[in-house]
């Protein structure tokens, strides 16, 4: 018996690692009548050797599926070990794990059995099973089949914190490619659907406070990169819309890790796309915390992020117009564009400076990159880099940092 | 130079700032009672902690600070690095000197010094509140060792009260040797010298109920499928997890 759940526990667990949805925030469940558990600001309990968080039992309840779409391990065609958890085991998993403070709660996907409806309902299960039976209040993240009734979709925000849809790929060119059994439509409809009943439970709950929560963590969506032509502005876009039109809380990057022969996809041995994706989220971050529009990182003329630097980097070389800015006047929305000044930094800078005249002395101090940001600033001393162009202060900065993926920007190939 | 010794406790230390300014002492230096050996030069003067001095100390500094900045006061105290007394000393002389709000002054040294503190301890604590991994003993106890960095216990209690209120749990501090316990109405601090060695399976095994050994097999398991080997990062996974803690890591030491 416990030797069967320990091999389902990992092939289950591996089949859903290329979800890389991890986060456990945004919701604020408290702990109801002395019961289990709370979702408020969301921790990571544990990293695993790629250096990702830990935060959810993540697990597939069964890598059956009906679909053979190119990229995904769980593929009908592909000659995998195939398993399937009970509902009572998801249960028993999560209030374990939970209990000894492994994790914030579960987020639960599913291969695609018999039929949409017939998977979604056994997910709507575990999440209810939880919440009534074992008066658990930890975070669950379900994910939402495509293609499931609207009926099932209301049923699982009435007892998740977050529901996802992954849009899957960047173009509906790339999706027909790749997942010839999914519509796009198929994936757009229930996002639609969920943003309406996020909204309507939201302006519900100002009327009538005991209101139960839809959905409290919002929607969020992963598309997967490297694996179709699309360049970083089709992506951007894309991601831009969702956040704009559907109020997701997340889209998610996944950088196509190589799993098949098709020859649709990059061969096995493919490196993983890891700056590019880490470049996307830079951008993203961008965009959502820093007061960016898209089309200022990505344009016509410069599809594709700068491998190399940052693209906030890349905006203010760009513009080095408005550069440089006397630190102790500068606006703070302009203060937090500043490439080696983050959003910490610039708060503390505005707050100091209504006591003092800001030096050089007092930034290094607040732990500022001097290294950067030295190019686009000046205090009451003499600002000395003004006749730099662009192109040289990008090959300076590049030379004095370390970045940690400086080995990948040779162009030549290393032979051993 | 002036030696002011206090017993340790923050409430000796806000006694020992009061009569600071009580007796005028001049260029003082604050020393723990518990932690100063060897001899001291200069005039000394004990404090005796005292309720009333340190109330009035609190609402002088009420006044001042927003109550964000009045709680860290306490949590940088809990932190323990060295000169932490005189630092925060130097910030409640800074604080009070002022007519306007300085708490954000960061161009001012001490202010910035225990911002930065702060941030250090917030990250332990949230730390601890990340790596507990409770053990269920036989008699439905769930237990945990933790060797924190400063002195955080008091920090997790709420989180830990308010996630797990249907279960007994304990979770003991081994550097400072005391630890908290809750009973299902409220969290005791309990002081107790625990000399068991966490990794001594055996004897774990003796105490642990039946099913503990499975669930701690299952979560290795599940800590080892869900990585991925393409994507293998070291330095960031000991970034995020330093080796410190691995000790008590049920994920990082039951590797057989």
């Amino acid at each position: 018996m416990s030797d069967r759940i320990k091999e389902k526990l990992s092939i289950l667990a591996d089949a859903a690692k290329y979800d890389v949805s991890c986060s456990s925030s945004g919701s604020n469940r408290k702990n109801k009548d002395k019961g289990l558990g709370n979702a408020s600001n969301g921790i990571c309990h544990a990293y695993t050797e790629d250096g990702r968080c830990v935060s959810l039992l993540k697990i597939l309840l069964t890598n059956f599926c009906i679909y053979d779409c190119a990229y995904c391990v769980s593929r009908k065609s592909n000659d995998v070990k195939r398993a399937a958890f009970t509902v009572q085991e998801v249960v028993d998993l999560t209030i374990n794990f939970y209990r000894r403070n492994y994790i914030e709660g579960l987020f639960l996907s599913s291969g695609i059995f018999t039929n949409p409806d017939y998977t979604m309902e056994r997910l709507v299960q575990v999440a209810k099973k939880l919440r009534l039976e074992h008066n658990f209040n930890g975070y669950i993240h379900l994910k939402t089949i495509p293609g499931a009734s609207e009926e099932l979709m209301k049923e699982a925000g009435k007892w998740a914190d977050r529901l996802s849809i992954n849009v899957e790929m960047p173009t509906e060119k790339s999706l027909a490619l790749l997942a010839p059994d999914k519509k796009r439509e198929d994936m757009i409809k229930p996002m639609l659907y969920l943003k309406q009943e996020i909204l309507a439970n939201k302006e519900e709950k100002k009327i009538f406070k005991k209101t139960p929560s839809f959905a409290p963590a919002g929607q969020s969506t992963q598309m997967v990169i490297g694996a179709t032509p699309e360049t970083d502005l089709e992506i951007l876009y894309m991601a831009n819309g969702f956040y704009k039109t559907m109020n997701m809380r997340r889209v998610y990057y996944s950088g196509y890790v190589p799993i098949s022969n098709d020859n649709r996809l990059p061969a096995i041995g493919t490196p993983v796309p890891m700056i590019r994706e880490n470049r996307l989220y830079q951008a993203d971050w961008l965009m959502r915390f820093y007061g960016f529009k898209v089309n200022e990182i990505v344009d016509k003329e410069n599809p594709l992020l700068d491998i190399d630097i940052d693209p906030k980097l890349g905006w203010a070389l760009r513009n080095m117009n408005l550069f440089p800015m006397d630190i102790n006047t500068i606006d703070y929305q302009l203060l937090m564009r500043v490439p080696g000044i983050g959003i910490q930094s610039a708060n503390k800078i505005t707050a100091a400076r209504k006591f003092s005249r800001i030096t050089w002395e007092h930034l290094k101090k607040i732990g500022i990159s001097i290294n950067r940001a030295k190019y686009f600033i000046h205090t009451d001393s003499e600002f000395e880099k003004k006749d730099l162009q662009p192109l040289q202060i990008k090959q300076i900065i590049l030379q004095e940092g370390n970045s940690k993926y400086k080995p990948n920007f040779s162009p030549q190939l290393k032979m051993f | 130079m002036n030696i002011v010794i206090y017993d340790g406790s923050f409430e000796g230390l806000m006694t020992a700032i009061f009569e600071i300014y009580e007796y005028k002492i001049a260029q003082p230096n604050i020393v723990n009672s518990n932690k100063e050996t060897g001899s001291l030069f200069g005039n000394v003067h004990e404090v005796q902690t005292n309720k009333e001095k340190t109330a009035r100390v609190f609402k002088k500094l009420k006044d001042k600070l927003t109550p964000n900045a009045f709680s860290n006061l306490y949590k940088t105290f809990l932190s323990e690095i060295k000169d932490i007394e005189n630092i925060l000393y130097r910030y409640i002389a800074y604080i009070l000197s002022s007519k306007v709000s300085v708490e954000n002054d960061y161009s001012n040294a001490d202010v910035l010094e225990l911002q930065q503190i702060t941030k250090k301890v917030h990250r332990e604590k949230h730390r601890m509140e990340a790596f507990v991994r409770f053990q269920l003993t036989q008699d439905q106890l769930y237990f945990c060792i933790i060797q924190p960095d400063f002195n955080v216990l008091p920090l997790i209690s709420k989180h830990f009260k308010n996630r797990y209120a249907d279960q007994r749990w304990l979770i003991y501090d081994s550097s400072r040797k005391y630890g908290l316990y809750y009973d299902l109405e409220t969290v005791e601090e309990v002081s107790m010298n625990f000399e068991n060695d966490v990794n001594n399976k055996a004897e774990l095994k003796s105490i642990c109920d039946e099913k503990e050994e499975l669930y701690q097999k299952l979560w290795c398991i599940y800590f080892g499928s869900i990585n991925i080997a393409a994507r293998k990062n070291m330095k960031l996974h000991i970034q995020h997890m330093p080796k410190r803690y691995w000790r008590y890591l049920t994920e990082k030491n039951n590797v057989n």
